[in-house]
């Protein structure tokens, strides 16, 4: 068996303590909002993890396209780990933000565009893994793996654009603020580092399990051929 | 195209092959269709009672008709789609079809093509008739001109989305439950917008309501057209 990279060890290592700092800034560093109260903390890994969820299918899609044009498997490996790794972090946001959303909407849940738009993306690529489940051929299952991955990442902007014409509550924390968001609020220079750290540190948190999935799967591919030598022998 | 002439090929003369490989994949559609009449069957029948279901489920008096009118029909017309698009792609598998389309000397695209124009135009037939059906049962007047117009945009969207996924569908183990599964998220844009944009016709509304709904069904058509376009070839590689 190969050993873990040294690289994969500092990073594995470096990002655990990021993670730890970055807890600890949105616990006690970040002030205490004035209006919303403590929930309001919710938000620095709110919207890190929703950043994450985005990143990892674009990541996904872009994956997708390498593997069509090279046909290399690294590639597959790296779309399947995204997407795996980005339906993890978009439940976390979805999760999160009901959490938030209880006391500050009074309701755990609304039909707002980001909302659906998140919810329709982790439908999106929970029918990914489904579809490479049913496919037992390796090769087929990438290709319509990346397939699958360029479409569905397509098709989220305008699901976000065909609810987006509907009128929004969601809050818009960075750039201009619509008026009759609920719940917004303008952030103070500690919050900003804050918001702006956890964003750093959670997609240095991504490129750690992504490296880590991947080489896992790498690992379950050189299992399995060992074992058709096996049964062949 | 890989027609290997003597000859080079004009433009000209390529362009006229391709549309006769596009129109020739899609009479063997209609011409099956018209021999069978397996699918279009189902898919009217199928259609008729979800309408029929939908009465009972939501109550479809005179008030509630006005709101719901435009999401039962494309509840329906989604729904009628799915059975048509697994079907005409089922066929082609099961008995061998598609590697006899693939060894035809024609570039794969007219193939996708082809398979998604058959499949526009079942869609388009089913809606032909429920539409006026739906008219007569409750009494809602649905011969608007714009209507045509949105149901197209959306059976085109549909059908090129559905087209490519379908023929993904059908290739894996799980082929039956498979395609609303990843057809429905992904089509969800053209679903919303062609129920707002049918919606701004039934009731008269200006056309400043409906042309956003409109503009966002000719860009998605316009956008998956394309990417079905260049990734059918990935689909049906072997």
């Amino acid at each position: 068996m190969q050993p873990i990279p040294r690289a994969l060890k500092v990073l594995t290592w470096v990002s655990a303590g990021l993670f730890a700092a970055a807890l600890l800034m949105t616990l006690f560093y970040a002030p205490r909002e004035a209006v919303m109260g403590d929930v309001q903390r919710v938000f620095y890994f709110h919207v890190a993890s929703g950043w994450v969820g985005g990143l990892a299918f674009l990541v996904a899609a872009g994956a997708g396209v390498i593997y069509l044009l090279r046909g290399s498997r690294r590639w597959d490996a790296v779309g399947l780990a995204s997407v795996e790794i980005g339906l993890a972090f978009t439940l976390a946001n979805l999760i999160s933000g009901s959490v938030w959303a209880r006391p500050i909407w009074n309701t755990w849940w609304t039909w707002d565009p980001r909302l659906v738009t998140a919810s329709v993306m982790e439908l999106v690529y929970i029918a990914y893994l489904l579809l490479r489940q049913g496919l037992e051929d390796p090769d087929r299952r990438a290709r319509f793996g990346a397939v699958y991955a360029i479409v569905g990442f397509l098709s989220v902007p305008l699901t976000f654009l065909s609810i987006r014409i509907f009128r929004t509550i969601h809050p818009v924390v960075v750039g201009n603020n619509d008026p009759t968001a609920q719940g917004a609020f303008d952030m103070t220079p500690p919050m900003l580092q804050t918001f702006l750290f956890s964003l750093f540190v959670f997609t240095v948190v991504y490129i750690a399990l992504l490296w880590h999935r991947v080489r896992m799967q790498a690992l379950a591919e050189a299992v399995e051929q060992r074992k058709m030598k096996l049964l062949s022998a | 195209m890989t027609s290997g002439g003597v000859l080079p090929l004009t433009t000209g003369e390529r362009a006229r092959g391709y549309l006769r490989a596009v129109g020739a994949v899609v009479w063997k559609d209609l011409a099956a269709e018209l021999r069978s009449r397996e699918l279009l069957s189902a898919m009217l029948v199928f259609a008729l009672l979800v309408i029929l279901i939908f009465n009972f489920a939501l109550e479809l008096d005179l008030a509630t008709r006005q709101t719901v009118t435009s999401g039962v029909l494309w509840v329906t017309f989604a729904f009628a789609g799915t059975l048509g698009l697994n079907r005409s792609m089922a066929v082609e598998r099961d008995r061998g079809c598609l590697d006899g389309l693939l060894l035809a000397p024609v570039d794969r695209s007219a193939l996708y093509f082809g398979k998604s124009i058959g499949n526009l135009a079942f869609m388009l037939i089913v809606e032909a008739i429920v539409l006026p059906a739906y008219s007569i049962l409750y009494n809602v007047n649905l011969f608007r001109p714009g209507l045509v117009v949105v149901v197209m945009l959306g059976s085109i969207g549909y059908a090129a989305v559905g087209t490519l996924l379908a023929s993904m569908a059908v290739q894996a183990r799980t082929r039956d439950v498979l395609l609303p599964i990843l057809l429905f998220p992904v089509v969800l844009p053209v679903l919303i917008s062609a129920v707002k944009a049918t919606n701004a016709v039934l009731l008269g509304l200006e056309a400043a309501e409906l042309w956003p709904w409109l503009n966002l069904l000719i860009a998605y058509d316009v956008i998956f057209t394309a990417v079905a376009f260049m990734l059918f070839d990935f689909v049906v590689e072997e």
